[in-house]
Formats: structure tokens, sequence, C-alpha cells
């Protein structure tokens, strides 16, 4: 277990080395989750719905598209010059190839986040008060779901004609219990309901995370040649 | 195209079901004819998800066993399936814009299930649409076999905890009925006569997927 971990940590590092040096994807998943949080407000009338009602849905559909640019990074990188064949080859089992790659794009997703949640703040004058922690907390627990499928059908969507098309065809439909679950949790926060209240999303996204990550990371090996 | 004893079984089964529905089977109170497409509905809902659960069961059986067998049936089951899907995600919404006053409820567990569960049979078809190696397309067809199936619960579960907590009026909802024996027995019949439709709609397929199978191994033999 703890070989796997370090061999995952180590896979990750190398992503995450890779991405910082040119820094591409981190910036267009940024730019694109800003450029959102202006359209969205301007679709709306504010008059008619409070911003703060509309803040939660508009953040975690932001997540999603934002999230999906960085993922389909994921598995790109490895596409050229079959670098893919490298990494199968050196002495780490599959699981920690999977799992360093759900750690950097984990990485990838918290980072758009950290900047996307205080721009939400500011743009949209959002009460924050004392519901930054469960906040975080609903953050990480949603982009661990987001990671985990996303990285297993980056994978095999690299394989295939349509990539940049299957992945969000392939994907969005596994989000939609991360977003209906995050968003609703949020909506509770932010109208300053009791954090008790939005327990129940909590664990929906709990238990959602631990199936998937370990259906995921089971799951990976059998998307490579024997 | 060869037509067997199962496809004309199925045939005639679905034919007289339709007949007894339309004919045979008393009117019930309070919605009058357009109950009636119930019987179209209901066993097309029984159908879709009984594919989707056997494309779940082969595919894992697949990445088990590695028997190509296995693969064409779950392709058959799927391309079978996204049409029964389709049946009801087409006649749901016609039935409930008169009863229920709405095309669509996002509280109804069942009908967004059944949305999710066309969602995954179509992105499970082109998938395999993309993909040419047989071999990866049946592993990585597999694979999004077995999630999909992870998926459904999920998505009732939050749809379940949605609408407990913003519990929506839908106008004129009609509670379940009981069924008087007239209905049951129609009932009855259209599920075991859509189920034969499956079969036999799943056995041409499956048909075709292996002559398509055999077709190609001989010309990359010959090649």
């Amino acid at each position: 277990m703890g070989k796997t971990l370090s061999a995952a940590w180590l896979i990750a590092r190398k992503d995450l080395a890779i991405e910082f040096r040119t820094r591409s994807a981190f910036l267009s998943a940024v730019v694109f989750a800003l450029l959102g949080l202006v359209v969205f407000y301007y679709a709306w009338d504010p008059t008619a719905v409070a911003v703060v009602d509309l803040a939660p849905g508009v953040l975690w559909i932001i997540f999603t598209f934002s999230g999906l640019l960085g993922l389909h990074r994921s598995f790109g990188v490895e596409a050229t010059d079959h670098a893919i064949d490298g990494l199968l080859a050196s002495p780490v089992s599959r699981h920690s190839i999977f799992l360093g790659k759900a750690l950097a794009n984990l990485a990838f997703v918290a980072a758009v986040q950290l900047i996307t949640i205080p721009a939400l703040v500011i743009f949209y004058n959002l009460p924050l008060g004392d519901v930054a922690a469960p906040l975080i907390v609903i953050a990480l627990l949603a982009a661990i779901g987001l990671v985990a499928v996303g990285t297993l059908f980056s994978a095999m969507a690299v394989n295939t004609r349509l990539a940049e098309l299957l992945l969000p065809m392939l994907a969005l439909p596994f989000f939609v219990p991360i977003v209906i679950g995050a968003t609703q949790a949020t909506a509770k926060l932010l109208s300053g309901r009791p954090v008790a209240e939005a327990g129940a999303w909590l664990k929906l996204l709990l238990a959602f995370d631990i199936v998937f990550v370990a259906a995921c990371t089971l799951a990976y090996p059998f998307t490579l040649e024997e | 195209m060869k037509i067997s004893w199962l496809d004309t079984v199925a045939g005639l089964a679905v034919v007289g079901t339709v007949v007894r529905a339309a004919f045979f089977t008393p009117l019930e109170a309070k919605q009058g004819a357009a109950q009636k497409i119930f019987y179209i509905h209901v066993p097309s809902a029984w159908v879709a998800f009984l594919a989707f659960g056997l494309v779940a069961v082969a595919s894992a059986a697949f990445l088990w066993l590695r028997d190509p067998r296995l693969d064409r049936f779950a392709e058959s089951s799927a391309e079978v399936g996204v049409i029964f899907t389709s049946v009801v995600l087409i006649t749901g919404p016609l039935w409930a814009k008169p009863i229920w006053g709405a095309y669509w409820a996002w509280w109804d567990v069942r009908l967004v299930s059944t949305l999710f569960l066309w969602f995954i049979y179509v992105s499970y078809i082109v998938l395999r649409g993309a993909i040419d190696a047989p071999e990866m397309r049946a592993r990585y067809s597999a694979v999004l076999g077995i999630l999909g199936a992870l998926l459904i619960p999920f998505i009732h579960l939050s749809v379940y905890l949605f609408a407990t907590m913003h519990p929506m009026p839908i106008v004129g909802k009609p509670s379940a009925p009981s069924l008087p024996n007239e209905m049951l027995l129609t009932l009855f019949i259209s599920l075991t006569s859509f189920t034969l439709l499956y079969f036999a709609f799943v056995r041409s397929r499956y048909r075709y997927a292996f002559e398509r199978d055999a077709a190609l191994a001989n010309a990359a033999q010959h090649a």
C-alpha cells in the first residue's frame, strides 16, 4: 500500500512539474472559469433572481466544464511519442499510475477552485462569513469525485477517434450526482442554514467518492493492453 | 433478412397485446384512454432496465472470462436497450402532459433514472463506434457498462434526496391505482410480449454482430 502511494505521488509530481513549466492548461481553465462567472451573471435578471441563489449552480457548472479541460490533458500528454509506454515499463503498479494521474488532476482542479471561489465571492458579493471551512470540504469532496471518474475516462478517451468529444460525453452523466450534491450543499450554506442540513448531501458526495475512487482504480488496468 | 420463429412469436405477441390493450381492456376511471399508453410504457421500462442489467453482467463476465461472445451480447443488448429506453422517454411525457399537466418532472426518481440510463446507453454505443480494434473496444465498453450500472443508484439517490428536500406538487397526479384483474392481466401479457420482443431483437442483432466479426476476421486473414 505504501509503495503504491509513494509511486503515485512520484507520478503526480512528474505530471505537475510538466504542467507547471508552461501552465497553459491551468491558465486556460482559470480564464474559462472566470469568463464563465461573467457570462452567467449577465445571463440572468438580477432583480428577478437573487445572486446568492444563482451562485452555487453557476460555480459547479463552471468547475465541471473547466475540470474537463484539465482532465483531457491528463492522458493527452502521454500520447505524444507513446510516452505512456515508458510509464508502463517502469516498476510501478498500474494502480499507482492511475492514482498518480488522479492526484495530479486533483491538484489541478483544487488550484482552479482556489482562484474561482474567491472570484465568485467578490464578483457576486456573497456572504461568506464562517461557511468558508465547510465550503472547502464540499469543494474537496466534489473535486475528488470529478477527478476519479474524469481520470479514468480520460485514459480511455485518449485512445479513441473522438477523444475531445468522447470525454465530456462519457464523464458528464457521472458528474451529475456530484454537481447536484455540491450545489445543494453550497446553497444551504450560503443561505445561512446550519451545516447539519447539508449533511445528507455531504454523505452523498462521500459515498460517491468512496465507490468511484475504488471502482475507477480497479477498472484502470483493464484500459491497458496486456 | 431471415425471420426466425422467435421473431414471429414475439411480433404476434406484441400485436396481440396492443389489440387486447386497445379493445379488450377496460378504460381507467380518471384518466380514460390516455392510461392505455401504460401498457407500452411500463413493459418498455422493464425491458430497458433488464437490457442494461444484462449489459452490466455480460461486461463483468467478459472482463473475467474474455469470451468475445459476451462482448457481442453486451453490444446487442445495449443497442436494443437504447430503443426501448427511447420508447419510455417518449411515451412518458406524452402521457404526463394531459395527466400531470407537465411533460417532465425533475423530482421523479424513475423518470430521471431512465433518462440517465439513456445517456449511458448512448455513450456506450458512441464509445464502441469510436474504437476500431475489437479487443480494446470490448474491454473499454465493458468498463463503461460496469461503471454505468454503478451510476444509476447514485442518480436515484440524488433525485430522491432532492425531492424530499424540495417537495413540489404535481397538479393532478393520480396516486398509484390498484389495478383490477383485467388490467393486471393485460399488463402481465404486455410484459411477457415485450420481453419476448427483446430476446428476438437481441438474437437478430447478435447474429449480425457474429457475421460481421467473422467477415472482418476473414478479410484480415486474406489481406
